[in-house]
């Protein structure tokens, strides 16, 4: 635990230590570049603003989080069903991975209005490939030979999804929806850049508007540093909810 | 004794597709086998690599169907079949009773029947000990022994097994060999084993089928003429060399 906690930390402590001392010693106004020990300052000032922004940001990014990976594994599944549906339908998941969120982000404010529904939609779009793409390879690449097994037994369909496909696939969306948590807190601060104003308390992506705006370069900083911290959480919770549920796929050969 | 498994003129061809820059093409697997197996008979299929072997085990299975040819199973063996297959392939999220207990499972077999039948399956392959451990903490030979309770757990009348202690060591195939034989004793089964190990089909079987090279067709096809009860000294007797050498020179006619 310690190797992998002390390199990280003194490599931190160098780099803020660098950061400051040029910060400074060059006199560089604040608006440009603010020393970690003002960033420092202004989470403090400005905690509550931080944190009900993160937890803003944080319910949008969990909820399109959530609805990626239901959805996100039940396309893989259907995508895994036949050829053809994969044929037919594959080149459209691959069209909503490769246009760009901030170009149909006020598609999805016209759809669904400002607020935190389109920000989980962005959110969603953003997160969903991976899921779909683990999902289907995770299918894919079940065991023939268990396939045959099933079969032998006259299995039903559904006894083959239930007892083989989902548990089979599970490593693989588990690798999916690691790569999505973090696209999902992007794709949140995206979407409140073009949708996030609305009633209520604001997320980080409109924090880092005002600040910018405000030339409160410090609070800017402050607020990357909250959205890096969501994305890490989400990426944490995920893989320790996926450790626990999977560890028996590679248990110790003792 | 009535005929188990009645092979009349198979024939299967694969075709593998043609790509951009490929034409499609088609290869002979079987070609014309014909094989009748006699109820509770112990029959080692032999053959070189990638003769047909599998293909013809899979067809017997109803895992694959034939172009020509039918193949008739009597009414108890068709009814209760089990494979075992090159590889223990178990289900790595499965403890090994979950895994043994998968077949019944399938079929919606109540709870406490099905725990009964696992438990005799684990102590038929000396596994009890292992009922709650999960694959990936098991030896090779261990895995092995999981899968074969999975296929005894249902009571099969015919086993099927394509080459299931390939991957093994000798000592622990040798150990296998002896444990499948004494299973065999017991509840007299129909045993269609394919390997291409000499001196284990010679061990274990009653009769040899030596199949030829791709496209696979019956070369050579009789008993062997070993005692009934066999034992692991049997290994060491000139009978026993004087057998495996008949059917390693029926192989090399095959090659």
């Amino acid at each position: 635990m310690r190797r992998v906690v002390v390199p990280p930390l003194i490599a931190a402590s160098i780099g803020l230590a660098l950061w400051e001392g040029v910060a400074r010693g060059r006199s560089i106004p604040a608006y440009l570049l603010p020393p970690p020990s003002a960033v420092a300052r202004a989470m403090v000032a400005e905690a509550s603003t931080l944190a009900s922004a993160t937890a803003t940001t944080a319910a949008a990014a969990l909820a399109g989080f959530v609805a990626s990976a239901v959805l996100g594994v039940a396309f893989g599944f259907l995508l895994a069903s036949s050829r053809t549906i994969e044929r037919g339908l594959y080149p459209y998941a691959v069209i909503l991975q490769t246009v760009p969120i901030v170009a149909i982000a006020p598609l999805l404010v016209l759809w669904c209005g400002v607020g935190s529904r389109a920000v989980a939609a962005s959110a969603f779009i953003v997160s969903v490939f991976p899921v779909i793409t683990s999902a289907l390879a995770g299918v894919r690449a079940v065991d023939p030979s268990l396939r045959a097994l099933f079969a032998l037994y006259r299995a039903s369909r559904l006894q083959v999804l239930v007892k083989l496909e989902l548990p089979g696939a599970a490593p693989q969306i588990a690798t999916g929806l690691r790569v999505a948590c973090g696209l999902a807190v992007i794709g949140a601060i995206v979407g409140e850049f073009v949708a996030g104003f609305s009633e209520g308390s604001p997320g980080l992506g409109i924090l880092v508007m005002t600040s910018y705006r405000q030339l409160r370069t410090d609070l800017l900083f402050a607020a990357v540093g909250c959205s890096s911290l969501l994305g890490i959480a989400m990426l944490g919770a995920v893989s320790l909810v996926s450790h626990v549920l999977l560890r028996r796929w590679c248990a110790p050969a003792r | 004794m009535p005929r188990a498994i009645d092979i009349r003129g198979v024939r299967r061809r694969f075709v593998t597709p043609g790509g951009a820059f490929a034409a499609s093409s088609t290869v002979a697997a079987l070609d014309g086998i014909d094989l009748a197996i006699e109820e509770g008979s112990f029959v080692a299929l032999i053959g070189p690599s990638g003769c047909g072997k599998s293909t013809l085990l899979r067809i017997v299975a109803g895992l694959d169907a034939p172009d020509e040819g039918t193949v008739e199973l009597a009414e108890g063996a068709a009814r209760a079949i089990a494979y075992v297959f090159q590889d223990a392939h178990l289900m790595p999220w499965r403890s090994v009773a979950e895994n043994v207990g998968l077949p019944l499972e399938l079929r919606g077999v109540p709870r406490p029947e099905r725990d009964a039948a696992v438990a005799q399956a684990l102590e038929q392959v000396e596994l009890s000990d292992a009922a709650r451990r999960y694959p990936a903490a098991l030896s090779g030979g261990m895995r092995m022994r999981a899968s074969i309770a999975r296929a005894l757990v249902t009571g099969p009348r015919l086993l099927l097994m394509d080459e299931p202690f390939a991957a093994l060591d000798e000592l622990t195939r040798q150990r296998l060999d002896e444990r499948l034989l004494a299973l065999w004793r017991e509840h007299r089964f129909t045993v269609v084993f394919v390997t291409h190990a000499i001196f284990e089909a010679t061990f274990l079987a009653q009769r040899a089928v030596v199949l030829s090279g791709r496209p696979a067709r019956v070369l050579h096809d009789a008993p062997i003429d070993l005692p009934a009860e066999r034992t692991a000294a049997l290994r060491g007797d000139p009978a026993f060399a004087r057998e495996a050498a008949r059917l390693l020179a029926a192989l090399e006619e095959s090659a």
